[in-house]
């Protein structure tokens, strides 16, 4: 059977330019670049290289380029850090952030809150899950810390308005943190455009490899380490830096800025014609998260009336396609999605979600015989659920 | 059972255990296309039910891996308790011993995974099971007894239907438990010195006793110790904790030893009497299961078990009334426990059974 896989928005394969790209670096390449001889002088140049091209794709300096190992690392670092910096320095003590943050967002607040005595609170969203355009002002408080709201939503596809919220957060001298991990492997992103502070990528969302994640960090924020130990990443993420992922990191988002504009033209078609067949042909079906406007390109998703969403799963899998629901969990525990949950849907809807997300290599064939076999599939889930 | 084309797709129940594990190891050797299923289970702890506990699940995953199968977790929590957890409470409450493997095995492992199969394209499940199943000469299934009589599940399986043992495969239905594990050395896999599971799989590390007392601590009220003329000779701790047939733990002295012999709910009094007055040959059974579709039209011989592990003994069956018979055995048997299920054979054949009722004294 051949395998179709629909999920991309969950993890990508490694394009083949960016093995290339990092394969010298596991062997010869494997100088350490604290090194002062030549092998740590070699690793050194590529790291170099690697973060002034991530930097040249963000419209940034290189030193505003700390390279972590993941995109919750990133996530991490801006809201741990940031916190803790600026209660130190002003005695700030809330952290405001969005309803449907990824749990790399919205655990690290909850610690912060749970140990560290920090109150979370959070910003209104409209029913397809964007952050209420000028709800900030009134939530903002004297003692906030930071804000954090996510530029595009991994479950439902959604995209904020980054650039009006940055720019709300710097008139009062707060800063603003994006993740922007779903975002930055589709859309181009310049971080004075967005006015963002501290902006968190991951690179196996955009066919680079698992295991290295950035975050940009505006001159001037303030941010405490929080792993700490040598002084590597201008003392902000101690660790030996790694050279090959972060090598393949760089290829893969500069091929992001070269091929991006291509692939998402070539995606939003496809993406709208899975959405329209969807509610057309499927009884009982919702889209979830914003209409196309304002969506990420390779994302649809959707919520199936009286449906077991993870059975769902299991069944698309069964017949070759694989896919992915918000609240799937491969422990057979189903509970309702928390973003779904709060956009106001009931257990009946929002236990059947899916969601398909499509990769700059799948073909409109895929995805044809994808829809041919879907209504069939959701029907017999029904049948059961 | 039909014997599915090679290459058809088959769900295998998978507990992470040796049985399941050889199970779909055998299928999947024969060209089967096999899907690894896990159920999860309601337990008194969440997470904690030994059918589906992470480490079964893990044990299970892996398993699937190496075989190099699809494994799904199927979430059944709701339909457990409703259909297997709150009877066994119910039962509890109205004096009875019930058996909850038995609606588990209907409702849950063949019912509710039958469903999920059809819906992954599967017309068929498996499970590792110690039972036989035959297309007799008049195109009926018969459930037969396992080969090896040490290890034969029949007593649980009396409760499937005609269509259940359709689409039903016993893949160890042909070997011996340590023929079983041997395989699953030989097969390398690394379930097979896992022990077997025990006693009930969603009670807590505590005895049954104790999660009955939680669930509802009325359920479990002392109450009076009386002979069979009704005098009062001690009190009990609540009549859950004894059973049939039981002689240790009462606590009275006698001339003669003293057996419970009927646990009274309505008055919550635990009935004790000595040995001779123990034991019956005559009972009603509720709720049969007749394998074959339908209730003989008149009494039957056939040899009875009235437990999973006790033996059988020759005796009549008179069906009336639907799907209820009276039960006279060729000799009394002291432990016939109102609430677990009497089940018939007539020699490796598995007619079928039903639930040993209560009745007033």
């Amino acid at each position: 059977m051949k395998r179709i896989y629909l999920d991309y928005a969950a993890t990508t394969p490694v394009d083949e330019r960016v093995i290339t790209a990092m394969l010298p670096y596991f062997k010869d390449g494997f100088g350490n670049p604290s090194s002062v001889h030549g092998f740590g002088q070699a690793a050194d140049k590529a790291l170099d290289e690697s973060r002034r091209s991530i930097a040249a794709g963000l419209g940034a300096k290189p030193d505003e380029i700390i390279f972590t190992s993941c995109g919750s690392e990133s996530d991490n670092l801006a809201i741990r850090g940031s916190a803790l910096a600026r209660r130190e320095k002003y005695g700030h003590n809330h952290i405001l952030i969005s309803p449907l943050e990824h749990p790399a967002v919205q655990a690290t607040a909850d610690q912060l809150a749970a140990h560290y005595g920090f109150e979370v609170g959070y910003l209104p969203v409209d029913p397809d899950g964007s952050v209420v355009e000028g709800s900030l002002s009134d939530h903002l408080r004297q003692d906030t810390a930071l804000v954090s709201v996510m530029a595009a939503n991994n479950e439902i596809g959604t995209l904020n308005n980054i650039h009006h919220l940055a720019s709300d957060c710097r008139e009062r001298g707060i800063p603003f943190h994006t993740d922007a991990v779903q975002y930055a492997a589709h859309h181009p992103l310049d971080v004075d455009q967005s006015g963002a502070d501290l902006i968190s990528l991951g690179a196996h969302k955009f066919y680079g490899p698992k295991g290295v994640g950035v975050l940009y960090v505006r001159p001037g924020t303030e941010l405490l380490p929080i792993q700490t130990g040598g002084s590597q990443e201008f003392g902000l993420r101690a660790a030996t830096e790694n050279i090959p992922l972060i090598v393949g990191m760089a290829e893969a988002f500069r091929l992001v800025q070269e091929e991006g504009a291509a692939r998402r033209e070539r995606l939003i078609p496809i993406r709208d014609r899975i959405i329209d067949y969807v509610l057309e042909n499927i009884p009982h079906s919702q889209l979830t998260g914003a209409p196309s406007a304002n969506r990420l390109p390779n994302h649809a998703s959707f919520v199936f009336k009286d449906l077991d969403g993870n059975l769902l799963i299991q069944v698309l899998d069964s017949e070759g396609y694989a896919c992915s629901s918000g609240s799937a969990c491969k422990t057979g525990d189903p509970k309702p999605s928390s973003v779904l949950t709060h956009l106001g849907f009931a257990p009946d809807w929002s236990l059947g979600s899916l969601r398909i997300s499509l990769g700059k290599d799948t073909t409109g064939g895929e995805v044809d015989q994808f829809l041919e076999i879907l209504p069939g599939c959701v029907q017999r889930v029904r049948e059961v659920s | 059972m039909t014997i599915p084309p090679r290459g058809s797709r088959i769900v295998v129940g998978m507990s992470g255990g040796v049985d399941s594990s050889v199970a779909a190891a055998l299928l999947t050797d024969q060209g089967y296309d096999v899907i690894g299923l896990m159920l999860r289970l309601w337990s008194e702890k969440e997470g904690e039910n030994r059918c589906c506990a992470p480490d079964a699940q893990m044990e299970a995953r892996r398993i699937a891996a190496q075989l190099e199968i699809p494994f799904y977790v199927i979430d059944a929590r709701d339909a457990f308790f409703e259909v297997v957890v709150q009877p066994f409470i119910d039962g509890y409450g109205s004096g009875t011993t019930p058996n909850p493997c038995l609606n588990c095995n209907r409702h849950i492992r063949w019912q509710f995974l039958l469903s999920r199969a059809k819906a992954l394209g599967a017309g068929v499940i498996a499970t590792g099971h110690y039972a036989r199943i035959r297309k007799g000469d008049d195109g009926k299934y018969q459930l037969l007894k396992n080969l090896d009589p040490e290890k034969d599940q029949s007593y649980f399986l009396h409760v499937l239907t005609q269509e259940d043992l359709k689409r039903t495969l016993f893949p160890l239905s042909e070997y011996t438990k340590p023929e079983v594990r041997d395989l699953a050395r030989q097969l390398d896999l690394s379930v097979a010195d896992r022990p077997d599971s025990q006693d009930l799989c969603f009670v807590g590390q505590d005895s049954y006793r104790d999660f009955l007392r939680k669930i509802d601590p009325s359920l479990v009220k002392p109450g009076p110790i009386l002979d069979l003329k009704g005098k009062r000779l001690g009190e009990h701790s609540g009549l859950a904790d004894y059973t049939i047939g039981q002689r240790k733990g009462l606590g009275i002295a006698g001339p003669e030893p003293y057996y419970v012999i009927d646990k009274d709910s309505i008055t919550n009094s635990l009935i004790i009497g000595s040995k001779s007055e123990l034991g019956r040959d005559t009972f009603d059974v509720d709720g049969i299961n007749w394998i074959e579709g339908e209730s003989p039209t008149g009494p039957i011989d056939a040899d009875i078990k009235i437990r999973y592990k006790s033996r059988t003994v020759p005796g009549k069956i008179s069906p009336h009334s639907g799907d209820q018979a009276k039960i006279e055995l060729r000799e009394p048997l002291p432990d016939i426990t109102p609430g677990q299920a009497a089940v018939f054979y007539q020699g490796q054949i598995c007619l079928g059974g039903g639930t040993i009722r209560k009745e007033g004294r």
